[in-house]
């Protein structure tokens, strides 16, 4: 509890003065906030994530009681909204981050739609005395919005006792804490080096209320997701091109440095090489537009990750 | 006696709030915003001592708040002041200044009569808070 918090002294009135069965109108605020909306666009646009999904619903009931409680003059202190995203690569962590923004602002957590991503190098000085002032400019810059800080295990390097990353980290502790109301910061790293992280720094841990783990995408919400950045490229998969790509990713998910909806990402681009590729060789034949918008089997099944040509395990890894 | 200087200086001292919306105005005309201190209140000291470089690129007043009141801790009885800078073109100068913090008690000012040659009498507008040095201006609250 920061001196924010103790200043707010609840108000006796309020809570004696005002009869227990007062009617609330909370659906009547939930539609006004339009916060369905907000919701709604998310679960349209970010396929599985549960957990983040429920969180964030979370976030917005909280934030939505607060502001009916506070029309009643009841006691409402603005909750902790720092975060810590953990999961593998590929999950969505920088995606979401990156929606923390408009989501909070449109639930009227923050004052500013405006998200200043930044990593180790925007934040840690090269020499004695650099470290505080870029720290505190970057800190300044994001106040109103949120600070995503990507990697941000590389701010602590427990090899190196003369590190600035500390001090960069002490800054940033004391600003969390002091001006809650000004900044959310959202860091977001590999699960294991995180922990590492807040084992060096565990008031860093406990600062941070809401950590978030990414789970890793299963096979169907993969196929979901290529289709929602197939749309996006105005692309479609055929139907037989779709089994095999669902085979595909079976088979990818097995391999060595699966980075789950990155990965996806990169074998899609392979495919429209070789679909391009694909097309131009049968030039004889007229093309239409449907040949132009759809990637078939046999641009899947040229990859490496059916063992066409037996590459060895690390080239697959590095090439897909 | 009140030192009127910059904007805003006939009226009452701003609380942190109208501080807070007039940093709000001169950020959203993409103003960069300064924070700015002296002991020296001679209307003739345009130099005052930065606190910190200009900010730019600044979304919410929140940044500027933040410095001001670590200017006022580490300068608690000096003059404090905001400035917003305009880079466009055609201005290219200071289009908002005003004081944020004053010492508790201001001395003023006395008129020094100078006689030189002649007849002829200079006259020299003096601050009574410069009679000690620098720094030591205004510590006893006088």
């Amino acid at each position: 509890m920061s001196d924010a918090d103790v200043e707010q002294t609840p108000d006796a009135d309020a809570l004696t003065g005002i009869p227990d069965d007062t009617p609330v109108d909370l659906a009547g605020v939930f539609r006004d906030s339009q916060i369905q909306e907000v919701l709604d666009k998310l679960e349209r646009e970010l396929v599985g994530l549960k957990p983040i999904k429920t969180r964030i619903r979370e976030i917005a009931a909280l934030l939505l009681v607060d502001r009916v409680r506070k029309s009643l003059g009841l006691t409402s202190g603005p909750p902790s909204l720092h975060m810590c995203f953990t999961g593998n690569p590929g999950t969505g962590k920088t995606t979401v981050a990156m929606r923390m923004a408009e989501i909070l602002h449109r639930l009227g957590y923050i004052r500013k739609c405006n998200l200043a991503a930044v990593t180790r190098d925007d934040l840690v000085g090269q020499y004695i005395g650099h470290t505080a002032p870029k720290t505190k400019e970057v800190l300044k810059r994001a106040m109103g919005g949120v600070l995503f800080i990507d990697e941000a295990y590389y701010l602590y390097r427990p090899e190196n006792e003369r590190d600035y990353g500390q001090e960069s980290v002490e800054i940033l502790l004391q600003v969390m804490e002091n001006q809650r109301e000004d900044l959310v910061v959202i860091l977001a790293g590999y699960k294991d080096r995180m922990e590492t992280f807040f084992q060096g720094n565990p008031g860093m841990s406990s600062r941070i209320a809401h950590h978030l783990d990414f789970p890793n995408y299963t096979a169907d919400e993969l196929i979901a997701i290529a289709k929602l950045m197939l749309e996006k490229q105005q692309y479609r998969l055929s139907p037989d091109a779709e089994k095999v790509f669902h085979e595909y990713l079976v088979r990818r998910m097995q391999m060595p440095n699966f980075a789950n909806a990155r990965s996806v990402r990169n074998a899609l681009d392979r495919a429209r090489l070789r679909q391009a590729n694909r097309l131009f060789a049968q030039h004889q034949d007229t093309i239409t537009k449907k040949d132009l918008v759809t990637i078939e089997a046999e641009d899947i099944l040229a990859s490496r990750v059916f063992g066409n040509n037996q590459p060895d395990s690390s080239q697959i890894a590095d090439r897909e | 006696m009140r030192i009127t200087q910059g904007t805003f200086s006939f009226l009452a001292d701003l609380t942190d709030d109208q501080i807070r919306k007039q940093v709000e105005y001169a950020l959203n005309n993409k103003w960069a915003v300064s924070v700015e201190f002296t002991d020296d209140p001679h209307p003739r000291n345009t130099f005052w001592e930065m606190w910190g470089l200009p900010m730019f690129d600044l979304q919410d007043a929140a940044g500027v708040m933040y410095e001001i009141d670590a200017c006022r801790k580490a300068y608690p009885s000096h003059y404090v002041k905001v400035n917003a800078f305009d880079h466009n073109k055609g201005w290219e100068t200071i289009r908002l200044s005003f004081i944020v913090q004053r010492p508790p008690h201001e001395p003023g000012f006395g008129l020094v009569r100078q006689e030189v040659r002649g007849r002829t009498v200079n006259y020299v507008v003096h601050s009574y808070a410069t009679d000690k040095p620098e720094g030591e201006r205004y510590t006893d609250g006088h």
